[in-house]
């Protein structure tokens, strides 16, 4: 059936939990009433990602951009818009009040800068109907795969396109594929994604999920296919309920049309996809961890080597790969290597989805190609710095990554310049923080997650994350000294090299790495006994009272 | 094997493909130290004490994990691999009960050994500690979590060698607490008593339950006639607690130490293994005889009997009922014994010297109390001894040796075999081989029941009639037995199994170290001592035949059923909450 047109409201979590159900309810309720059923589409999309001013409605085929929408505007645009051809113009992006309206979303800056390849389909078609996917090219990468080309073939594409991998390690994809292909094949092998998005302040796997749930499957199928595995597993977060919900049902439309399961378009390759849910560890990300956890042990990471490629879940070759490496998947395929190699930095090909979060104007979900600069993203996309304060750092990568300080808003965002600047581009957050905060305080709820997070496994780790947050605690309460300091460094430098896995050598990290760019902030507290912030109860005596008084926190 | 050569601090150093870092420098005679590490059982990469440099790696490598490759270039003593030893074992110390003047691992504690070689004076990190009051809610094993370093070879052993999987880490970070499922204490798990945590706990996170109080007290009293008797297996051992090589057989200083604490008199448990097997041998023969319920399993290892009670409820009745031979003395103690000296049992305290954490528990079990008493008063381990003998200042080195006291210190070589693995099927086969054929034994050693090997398994043609009997060591192999009995039940006719590895004498209160290496010493010793006894088959023993003819009667009687035998009783295996 042909439409007019098509409205489509926003259900990403951030949205839904500001009544997007609701309001996609009121519209299914309303077109009736105005005789425009049969005419105009209601679609429930996933996140469109400019979640500051959610619920978003996008009406097509023009295009109009509705933000802030609430249920009691939804009569309005079916009334006005809908039926007399009038753009609602009070519920058009206005930001910053003064500023004009503008109309149509291309010309929002938010989506303006970005480039849209994993969110292609993000909040353009409805997640649950694998017939959008299709029609939106959905699953021609797999059929070329399948009918035109050798699992080599499709080893040798993604190795070609410089993909890497998007959990933050970087990793080049095809390399990893390369090898799962070449393992030992006398038995099963498996692909795995992992969903298991842990980083505070990141959540774009999560609507990576919800807004097109097909793209990983179809990933997932092209990984299994060039490196001879027929089982998936996606460990996801037993947080993420839509995203589970969406994947099962994606999983059941495919495996209905014969594009998972037994014989695949005919092609006599099989690959079924299972869900299997994390608890909410942290470690659990780290893929040997998520592997224990995925087989029903604890969730502690493993020795490596071997390596996952070698000896992965359930001891067998397995290709492990971050939900937005696998959404990129189907269209390097289908488009090419060289293609892809157009996005982005000749290191890093491609863009990167980001959540960006934080003192920040538009804060939402984007996606910018590889190498555009922090300053780019914060001014052009972001809308700057809210409140008329100033921009004191960004923390990339979640907590495990380090900070950017202004003096690097013009770093190019990729893996290496970042790394090469003690930071990381880690899997996606982007936290931006205001002068109003102090980076003591800030740097404590970094050293409390790490607390609250090792495993408990190795020495460095269990113990160390505890020593640092103890030491972090001393200096907001002006009760550190210059030992304490000298103290965090030498064991800082131990645990970069000591612990077991990754989480527990980027633990000192963000600790360092902010000591290394506000140094005379944290003096200011310990040597000054102030806290320049005025955020941390530097006062002994405030402190020793509140130490005596409130509950610890672990 | 295939050879690679790899330098360790820039010596040439070749090794096996497939060995670790850890173990080639050790064979190169560069020692790495290690705290988590335990040969042949855990290799986690957990303590990363044993970390070491390696040439292109980012960060330091557990050398306990890490295999040896080609061209590899490792430093073991660089100043970064010091520095992150001393501050991971700094922290460890930062976070551990600085009571080592109290512990009961004082002086053989792996992380005071540690923190010496290091040279470490002093820990930069303090903090709060983790741990709080230790769990006695076993009558065996004493989980004292302050003094745990997380180390998880008790977890190791418990899991890979015995299959119980009783305890496991619970909580995470700096949290985790080696526990038994939602924590619970320890007695209301599926621990089997075996205690084999405590041999392989680096620190005293882990012990036996101390009784040796219990001891010193009944010894002061005046009122008290305190007998103690002497496990099979702690005549090979006990010397090492002073300082002798593993293999030392001691028997008479053991017996001249006991009375230097002031025990009125020396008994030996080998007496009771002697009668055991009178008692199993008869039972054994009438199972065959009368189509009894096959095959019949031993029932002397008490860490065994918790296993079966738990894990295989369903297999109960083809456990012997006979009692240990530490519970048959003890109910021989209080009612023949006490009879023929004229003492009021009510007045006799029973002491044990056992090589077994479980035989505290097996002694508290209710109906071990057939005479009206408990069996036994107290259990002492190799280790409580060797500490009580220490404290009243016994110079062990410069005992004479003296006998055991009449009458319940007789014994043959059969009875002192019980103390290894496959010592018990060989007791019995002596004993059934001239009971059933009436012949006298050519050769009483049966080499095919001896060894570490985990499963023997035998044939012995008894005049014509094939009997067809397995031993098996530690409760893993305990379990494969058992589920292949199950699935083909006529399979064997006569299962010895003891808990722990190498049998009793690798107990769990066996003193510490207690390796394989020393397990088969300790082994050599026991079929030395049997070798050197006059008499070797239980059924020559001439105390027991008078015992039968004055009290019991004969062999399984009702009055021998009333006091050696037993009954047992089903256990969960999930927690009931």
């Amino acid at each position: 059936m042909l439409y007019r047109a098509h409205v489509l409201v926003c259900n990403g979590t951030n949205c839904s939990l500001k009544a997007s159900p609701e309001i996609q309810k009121e519209f299914s309720r309303l077109l009736p009433e105005y005789g425009l059923d049969k005419e105009v589409k209601v679609v429930e999309t996933g996140c469109f990602g400019l979640c500051e001013y959610g619920p978003t409605v996008v009406v097509f085929p023009d295009g109009t951009f509705y933000s802030g929408v609430k249920v009691s505007d939804v009569r309005e645009i079916v009334s006005e818009h809908l039926y007399k051809g009038r753009v609602v113009k009070r519920l058009l992006y206005q930001v910053p009040p003064a500023a004009k309206p503008v109309q149509v979303y291309p010309e929002v800056d938010y989506f303006r800068h970005q480039v849209r390849v994993v969110l292609r389909n993000c909040g353009f078609i409805d997640p649950e109907s694998i017939e959008e996917y299709i029609a939106r090219g959905g699953y021609q990468a797999l059929g070329k795969a399948l009918t035109a080309m050798t699992p080599a073939q499709v080893v040798e594409e993604i190795k070609a396109s410089g993909l890497r991998g998007r959990g933050g390690a970087g990793f080049p994809t095809g390399l990893k594929w390369q090898f799962a292909a070449r393992a030992d094949g006398s038995g099963p092998k498996y692909v795995v994604c992992n969903a298991d998005e842990g980083e505070p302040g990141t959540f774009k796997d999560r609507l990576i999920l919800e807004g097109d749930p097909h793209a990983v499957l179809e990933g997932m199928a092209l990984a299994g296919y060039a490196v001879g595995a027929h089982q998936g597993y996606v460990y996801i977060r037993g947080e993420y309920v839509l995203s589970i919900e969406r994947l099962e049902r994606a999983i059941a439309q495919a495996r209905e049309m014969g594009l998972l399961g037994k014989n695949i378009l005919g092609s006599g390759f099989d690959f079924d996809v299972e869900i299997r849910l994390g608890a909410g560890a942290y470690v659990c990300g780290e893929e040997t961890a998520l592997f224990e956890s995925l087989e029903g042990g604890r969730g502690e990471p493993r020795i490596k080597p071997p390596y996952p490629t070698d000896a992965g879940l359930f001891g067998r070759p397995t290709v492990i790969n971050n939900v937005e490496t696998l959404a990129n998947v189907p269209v390097i395929i289908e488009r090419g290597a060289s293609w892809f190699r157009t996005l982005g930095t000749q290191k890093t090909p491609g863009t990167k989805v980001f959540t960006l979060t934080g003192d920040i104007v538009n804060a939402g979900l984007i996606e910018v190609p590889m190498g555009i600069t922090l300053r780019e993203i914060i001014y052009n996309i972001g809308g700057g710095i809210p409140n008329g304060r100033q921009f004191k750092l960004a923390q990339t990568g979640g907590t495990s990554g380090g900070v950017i300080p202004p003096e690097l808003l013009d770093v190019p965002m990729d893996y290496d310049s970042l790394a090469a600047h003690g930071s990381a581009l880690g899997s996606g957050a982007l936290l931006i923080i205001d002068d109003s905060h102090c980076i003591v305080d800030v740097a404590k709820s970094f050293s409390f997650f790490f607390l609250h997070e090792s495993c408990g496994k190795c020495t460095p780790c269990r113990e160390g994350t505890l020593q640092l947050h103890r030491i972090m605690e001393r200096i907001s309460r002006g009760e550190a000294t210059r030992t304490d300091l000298e103290n965090m460094k030498a064991l800082a430098q131990a645990m970069y090299v000591a612990p077991l896995c990754p989480l527990g050598q980027t633990a000192p990290l963000p600790l360092m790495s902010t000591f290394r760019w506000f140094e005379s902030e944290y003096l200011a507290h310990v040597v000054g006994k102030t806290c320049p912030a005025g955020v941390c109860p530097v006062d002994g005596t405030a402190a020793r009272a509140a130490a005596g008084c409130a509950a610890r926190e672990v | 094997m295939a050879k690679v050569t790899l330098t360790i601090d820039g010596r040439k150093v070749e090794a096996e493909r497939g060995m670790t870092v850890l173990e080639a420098a050790r064979l190169a005679g560069i020692n790495i130290p290690t705290l988590c590490y335990l040969e042949n059982l855990n290799a986690i990469g957990a303590c990363r004490v044993c970390v070491v440099e390696v040439k292109g790696a980012k960060a330091l490598q557990a050398s306990c994990v890490l295999p040896v490759a080609e061209g590899m270039e490792v430093w073991t003593n660089s100043r970064a691999v010091r520095a992150s030893r001393r501050t991971t074992v700094e922290l460890l110390l930062s976070d551990h009960p600085t009571e080592c003047t109290t512990c009961i691992r004082n002086g053989t504690c792996e992380l005071q050994a540690l923190a010496e070689s290091l040279g470490i004076r002093r820990v930069r990190f303090e903090g709060e500690k983790h741990g709080g009051v230790p769990d006695e809610s076993s009558p065996s094993i004493v989980r004292d979590n302050a003094k745990c370093v997380l180390c998880r070879r008790c977890v190791a052993v418990c899991e890979k060698v015995q299959s119980v999987k009783a305890i496991g880490p619970q909580e995470r970070g700096f949290e985790t607490a080696i526990a038994p499922p939602f924590e619970l204490p320890l007695a209301d798990s599926v621990c089997v008593n075996c205690g084999q945590c405590t041999l392989v706990c680096p620190t005293g996170a882990l012990h036996e339950h101390d009784d040796s109080e219990l001891v010193w007290a009944a010894l002061a009293d005046p009122g008290k006639h305190v007998v103690v008797q002497t496990a099979p297996a702690t005549r090979v051992t006990v010397g090492e607690m002073f300082g002798m090589p593993p293999g030392s057989v001691v028997t008479g200083k053991m017996v001249a130490a006991l009375r230097r604490l002031g025990f009125d008199r020396v008994f030996d448990t080998d007496f009771t293994a002697d009668l055991t097997i009178i008692e199993e041998g008869y039972e054994l023969v009438h199972r065959l005889q009368e189509g009894g319920v096959l095959p019949m399993i031993t029932s002397c290892s008490p860490g065994w009997i918790k296993f079966i009670e738990t894990f295989f409820p369903d297999m109960l009745p083809n456990l012997s009922t006979c009692k240990s031979p530490q519970q048959m003395f003890g109910a021989l103690a209080k009612t023949y014994y006490a009879r023929k000296v004229g003492i009021d049992p009510a007045d006799i305290f029973v002491v044990s010297i056992m090589p077994c954490t479980a035989k505290k528990f097996e002694a508290r079990r209710p109906e071990m109390t057939d005479s009206g008493y408990p069996d036994i008063d107290a259990v002492l381990t190799t280790r409580e001894l060797g500490r009580m003998l220490k404290e009243a200042g016994v110079v062990f080195d410069a005992l004479p040796e003296e006998p055991y006291d009449d009458p319940l210190g007789v014994s043959t070589g059969a009875g002192a075999i019980f103390g290894a693995t496959g010592g018990v099927m060989e007791a019995a086969l002596r004993t059934a081989y001239e009971v059933v054929t009436g012949k006298t034994l050519p050769a009483l050693d049966f080499q095919s029941v001896r060894g570490m090997e985990g499963i023997k398994e035998a044939t012995v043609n008894l005049d014509g009639t094939e009997l067809r009997v397995v031993v098996a060591h530690t409760l893993g192999n305990a379990r494969k037995v058992l589920e292949a009995v199950r699935v083909d039940p006529g399979r064997y006719h006569f299962i010895e199994i003891m808990a722990c590895p190498g049998g009793c004498i690798g107990g769990g209160g066996q003193p510490i170290p207690t390796t394989d290496e020393i397990r088969k010493k300790r082994i050599e010793a026991i079929y030395r001592v049997d070798r050197d006894m006059p008499l070797r088959k239980s059924h020559d023993n001439p105390v027991i035949k008078v015992l039968y003819q004055e009290f019991l009667g004969e062999p399984n009687s009702h009055k021998a059923h009333e006091l050696l035998h037993t009954h047992y009783q089903p256990r969960y295996q999930y927690a009931q909450l």
